[in-house]
C-alpha cells in the first residue's frame, strides 16, 4: 500500500484530493487557495480569510459561527496564509470528529462541510460589498498582527533578512501585507477582490480521515461550486539568482540576545533533480543536532543555544538562523562560514550521510503521521508542478551520493548577515 | 501485564510495573509511522527543597537545577547521546517544566534499540567540572532568548506576582546568576534522589508490540542493581492564599502591549478525581466566559481590546495552581478591568445549560482530536498519572460535569484577592 493514499479528481473549478486512513478520530479538510505574490495585492489577500471567517449569509456573526462549530462537537476552523515560493497561499482548515468514536452517532460530515461551504461561498455582504463593520474589526486586528512580527525578534529577523535578500522583488514581501496599504481596503474594493480569488485562484480541496461510505466528489461538487478555470496556468517559482554579493546589515534594538540571522542562495528547489541533494545538505551543515552548526557553534564554542540552518524548498534558500550574545558575532559568523566550506571541501564521512539520510526518512514517515503535514507535503507537488510520492522521495533521498552533496555545496552562495542586537554592543 | 480496553475510543492501554517500582505503560497505535516514546520523572523546577538520598538533613539546590540536570543527561564520558540517537534513525529530545523532567524519542525504525539507548542513557549519569562550565554558555543563551520573550516574560511575569514563596515562581531555567552555583556533586544529589524508578514512567506509543516492549524493559531493568527507595521528601513553605502582588508592568522593546491577569487557586492540594473533575470544571467555566462563542469574546474583540492572541488556560498540580487569561492588546488596563469584571459577574451568575452542552460537546470533540497526537498521549498521560488522574476518565468525567460542579469550582477558584494583571508595554 502506498503510504500517502491519494486520489486525485478534478471537481469544477478545484481539485479535490482525497486520502482514505482510518488512523485519526477526527476528519480534516484543508482548502487551499494559490494565486502569485504580487505588491498590489498582497494586503488584501491577507486580510481576505479573515473577514470570511467572520460572518456568513446565515452565521451573520464570528459568534455565530463559532457556536455552529462547537455543535459539531467541537469542529475546528482556521484561516492561514503562507507564502510558497512566488505565491502567496490562504488556507482554510476544518477538522472534525468521526462519529464513529462518539456516544451518539450523528453524521457530522456533510454538516461540517456545509458550515466550511458557508464561509467560503457565502459571505455576509451589505449592499455590493462585504459587511463594513466586519472589514473595520479585521483591518484593526490585521494591523496589530502586523506589528507584532516585531514583537517576535526571530520571526522580526527573519522578515527583515527576506526584505534585504529580496528589497525589489514580490518575495521581499510579508504575507501578512503592508500596514500603510490597510486603511485604503474597502469594503467594496475587497469584495472584488474576492471575486477574483474565487474565478482565478488555483483551488485545492484535501479531505483526510475514514472516508469509506462518504461520497465526497458529490458533496465538495455540490458545496463548492467554484466555475471551471478557464486556463490552468502553468506558472512555477523563478528561483533567486545567483548573481548577488555579499553584504551585512546590523540593527540595534532595547534586547538581550543578539540574532543572526544569515541568507544563502542555492540555485536548487523542489522540482529540481538536485533538491534531494539540498536536503541532504542541509541535514548535514544545520539541520540536526549531528549537523556541522549545532556540533560547532553550540557544543563545542557554547556560543549559542540553537544554531540551525533551513531550507525554502521552492525559491532556493537556505537560511542559517542563532541566538548569541552581541560580541560573538564575528567569531559566530566566522565559524558558520567555516562550516560552509567544510561542506564545500568533502569534511564528512559516509556515517555522517547515512545519519542524515537516515533522519530525513525518519522527518517525512512521521510528517506523514499528521493530516496536515501530510497536506504540506502533498501540496509541494501542486506549488511546484512536480508530482513526487513518498516513496520516490524516500529514494531520492537515499540515492545521494558525496559528489552530489558537494554539487549542492559548490552552488550555495552567501547573500546576506543579518544581525539584530542590543544597545550597548 | 494489565490490559486496559477503551471501547467507545478503540484504544488499548498495558501496563506494568517493574520489580523496581518503574511503571510502564505501552499505547499501540494502528497505521502510525511513528513510535513515540517518553521517560519521565516526577521531578520539576518546583522541586529544589528536599532530603537527598541518604542524607539526614534537607537541602535547598540552586534554581534551575532540574533544567540543567536534564541537559547534562545526554553528554557522556566518550559521547553525546544526542548522536547515539540519531545513528539509529531516532530525534530525541528532553524538556523540564514545573514538576516533571521528560526524555523522549521519535522514530520510524530500529524501535527497540532506541528504547535501551532512552532507558540506559537515563539511568547512567555522568558529570564532569568541565562540561558542567561548559553548558553554563549554552543555558545562559537559552535564558537570554527566554528573557526577549514577551509572551514568555509576561506569562512567567503573572506566575510570579501570585505567589509568597511559592518556587513555581521561579523561572524553569533559573537566571545566570543561579546556575552559576551549580556544580557537578550537586547534580549528583538531585540526580540519586529524584531519577530513581520507583519515582519514574515509561510510556510508549505508535507502532509498537505490547508484549515486546513489556519483556524487554523487564530484562532491562532486572540487570540493573536498584535499592527500594523511601518516599522522597519534599519541602513547600506556607503559601498564603492571597497574591503577593497586585500589578506588574514590564517595558520591553514591543509595537503592541500585552496583558494576561491570573488568579492563583487559594485551595489547591487535590489529587486523583476531585483534581480531574477541578481541572475540567475551571476550563470549561473558562470556555463558557470567553469561548470564541461567548458573549464577552465578542464584545472585548469588537470593541477593539483583544485580538486573535486571545488565550485562556487553567493549570493545577499537587501544591499550586492557576488561571491566566489574556491577549495582545491596545488598552492593557481597560482591558485587565474588563476581564475583572466579567469574571466576577460570571460567577455570580448560574450557568446556562443549553450552553454548557455545546461546550462539553466541544471539548469532548477537541478531546478526540488531541488522541490523534501520540505526544499529547504520552506527556499528557504521564501528567495526569503523576497527579494520581487517569486521562482516559476525561470523557466520562466531562459527560458527569453538572451545571452546579461548575458553579462551585467557580466560587472556590475566582476569589477577589486571588487576582493579579501583568503587563508588557512599549519602552520609552
Amino acid at each position: 500500500m502506498a503510504i500517502i493514499p491519494h486520489e486525485k479528481t478534478s471537481c469544477g473549478g478545484l481539485t479535490l484530493h482525497r486520502i482514505q486512513t482510518d488512523k485519526y478520530k477526527t476528519t480534516t479538510v484543508v482548502v487551499q487557495f494559490k494565486a502569485r505574490l504580487t505588491k498590489e495585492t498582497v494586503t488584501k489577500r491577507a486580510l481576505l480569510p479573515y473577514v470570511l471567517q467572520s460572518g456568513t449569509k446565515n452565521y451573520s456573526s464570528s459568534k455565530a459561527v463559532r457556536t455552529e462549530l462547537e455543535k459539531l462537537y467541537g469542529a475546528t476552523l482556521g484561516v492561514d496564509l503562507a507564502k510558497k515560493g512566488d505565491f502567496h497561499v490562504m488556507t482554510f482548515r476544518m477538522d472534525f470528529a468521526n462519529e464513529k468514536f462518539l456516544s451518539e452517532d450523528e453524521p457530522l460530515f456533510k454538516k461540517a462541510l456545509s458550515l466550511l461551504s458557508e464561509v467560503i461561498m457565502n459571505p455576509k455582504t451589505d449592499g455590493s460589498g462585504f459587511d463594513s463593520s466586519i472589514v473595520d474589526k479585521e483591518k484593526r486586528t490585521m494591523k496589530q498582527r502586523i506589528q507584532s512580527i516585531y514583537d517576535d525578534k526571530m520571526r522580526y529577523s527573519n522578515m527583515r533578512l527576506t526584505q534585504e535578500m529580496f528589497p525589489n522583488e514580490a518575495f521581499g514581501l510579508h504575507i501578512y501585507g503592508e500596514k500603510e496599504e490597510v486603511d485604503g481596503v474597502t469594503a467594496q474594493s475587497l469584495y472584488d477582490y474576492y471575486k477574483k480569488v474565487c474565478a482565478e485562484d488555483e483551488i485545492d480541496l484535501y479531505l483526510v480521515g475514514d472516508l469509506e461510505g462518504v461520497h465526497a466528489e458529490e458533496v465538495v461538487k455540490e458545496l463548492f461550486p467554484f466555475q471551471e478555470r478557464s486556463d490552468r496556468k502553468s506558472e512555477t517559482t523563478e528561483k533567486a539568482s545567483l548573481d548577488v554579493e555579499e553584504k551585512e546589515i546590523l540593527e540595534t534594538q532595547e534586547i538581550k540576545q543578539g540574532k543572526l540571522h544569515m541568507g544563502f542562495r542555492s540555485g536548487v528547489g523542489y522540482a529540481d533533480d538536485e533538491y534531494f541533494a539540498l536536503q541532504v545538505f542541509n541535514g548535514m551543515f544545520g539541520g540536526f543536532s549531528h549537523s556541522k552548526l549545532f556540533r560547532n557553534v553550540r557544543e563545542k564554542e557554547s556560543l549559542a543555544y540553537y544554531a540551525a540552518s533551513r531550507y525554502e524548498s521552492h525559491k532556493g534558500l537556505i537560511i542559517v538562523m542563532s541566538g548569541i550574545e552581541f560580541k560573538n558575532f564575528k567569531k559566530t559568523v566566522d565559524i558558520i562560514k567555516e562550516q560552509l566550506t567544510a561542506m564545500r571541501e568533502g569534511d564528512f564521512n559516509e556515517e555522517e550521510m547515512k545519519q542524515t539520510k537516515t533522519m530525513i526518512r525518519n522527518q517525512l514517515l512521521e510528517t506523514v503521521d499528521d493530516a496536515k503535514g501530510m497536506v504540506e507535503l502533498l501540496y509541494h507537488g501542486v506549488v511546484s508542478q512536480k508530482l513526487r510520492t513518498i516513496e520516490e522521495w524516500l529514494d531520492g533521498v537515499e540515492a545521494v551520493t558525496k559528489e552530489d552533496i558537494l554539487a549542492v555545496a559548490d552552488k550555495v552562495k552567501l547573500d546576506t548577515v543579518y544581525f539584530l542586537k542590543g544597545e550597548e554592543a | 501485564m494489565k490490559t486496559i480496553p477503551f471501547n467507545q475510543l478503540q484504544e488499548t492501554l498495558y501496563h506494568q510495573t517493574m520489580d523496581n517500582g518503574l511503571d510502564v505503560y505501552v499505547l499501540p497505535k494502528k497505521g502510525f509511522n511513528k513510535t513515540y516514546a517518553t521517560f519521565t520523572t516526577k521531578y520539576g523546577s518546583v522541586d529544589n527543597h528536599f532530603v537527598p538520598l541518604n542524607g539526614s538533613e534537607n537541602v535547598q539546590v540552586p534554581d534551575g537545577i532540574a533544567h540543567f540536570l536534564e541537559h547534562k543527561m545526554f553528554e557522556k564520558e566518550d559521547r553525546d547521546v544526542f548522536q547515539d540517537f540519531s545513528k539509529q534513525g531516532a530525534s530525541s529530545n528532553a524538556f523540564t517544566s514545573f514538576t516533571r523532567t521528560a526524555y523522549l524519542f521519535s522514530t520510524t525504525q530500529n524501535v527497540m534499540q532506541n528504547l535501551e539507548t532512552l532507558v540506559n542513557f537515563v539511568q547512567d549519569p555522568y558529570f564532569s567540572d568541565q562540561s558542567v562550565e561548559k553548558e553554563k554558555g549554552i543555558i545562559g543563551q537559552e535564558i537570554e532568548m527566554y528573557n526577549d520573550n514577551s509572551d514568555w516574560r509576561a506569562y512567567f511575569g503573572v506566575i510570579e506576582n501570585m505567589f509568597h514563596h511559592h518556587p513555581v515562581k521561579i523561572d524553569i531555567a533559573g537566571t545566570i546568576e543561579s546556575i552559576a552555583k551549580i556544580t557537578k556533586e550537586s547534580l549528583y544529589t538531585c540526580y540519586e534522589t529524584f531519577y530513581h524508578p520507583s519515582n519514574m514512567v515509561l510510556f510508549v506509543v505508535g507502532a509498537v508490540e505490547p508484549n515486546e516492549i513489556m519483556s524487554f524493559v523487564e530484562e532491562n531493568q532486572a540487570a540493573k542493581s536498584y535499592k527500594d527507595q523511601p518516599p522522597i521528601e519534599r519541602f513547600f513553605d506556607s503559601e498564603p492564599k492571597t497574591v503577593a502582588e497586585k500589578k506588574k508592568v514590564l517595558p520591553m522593546s514591543v509595537q503592541v502591549a500585552k496583558c494576561l491577569v491570573g488568579f492563583k487557586e487559594p485551595n489547591p492540594g487535590r489529587q486523583g478525581k476531585d483534581l480531574l473533575k477541578h481541572e475540567l470544571s475551571i476550563n470549561l467555566a473558562l470556555d463558557l466566559m470567553f469561548g470564541q462563542s461567548s458573549e464577552n469574546y465578542e464584545k472585548l474583540y469588537n470593541e477593539g481590546l483583544i485580538d486573535q492572541s486571545f488565550s485562556y488556560d487553567f493549570t493545577e498540580e499537587e501544591n499550586f495552581g492557576f488561571s491566566i487569561v489574556g491577549s495582545n492588546t491596545s488598552s492593557p488596563d481597560e482591558l485587565a478591568n474588563r476581564l475583572y469584571e466579567m469574571i466576577q459577574s460570571f460567577r455570580n451568575e448560574s450557568v446556562d445549560t443549553d450552553q454548557l452542552e455545546r461546550i462539553r460537546k466541544k471539548k469532548i470533540g477537541s478531546f478526540l482530536r488531541a488522541l490523534n497526537s501520540p505526544e499529547f498521549i504520552a506527556n499528557q498521560f504521564t501528567r495526569y498519572r503523576f497527579n494520581d488522574m487517569d486521562l482516559f476518565e476525561v470523557v466520562p468525567m466531562l459527560e458527569s460535569i453538572t451545571a452546579k460542579d461548575i458553579e462551585e469550582a467557580m466560587k472556590g477558584h475566582f476569589a477577589e484577592d486571588s487576582f493579579t494583571v501583568c503587563q508588557v508595554v512599549p519602552k520609552g
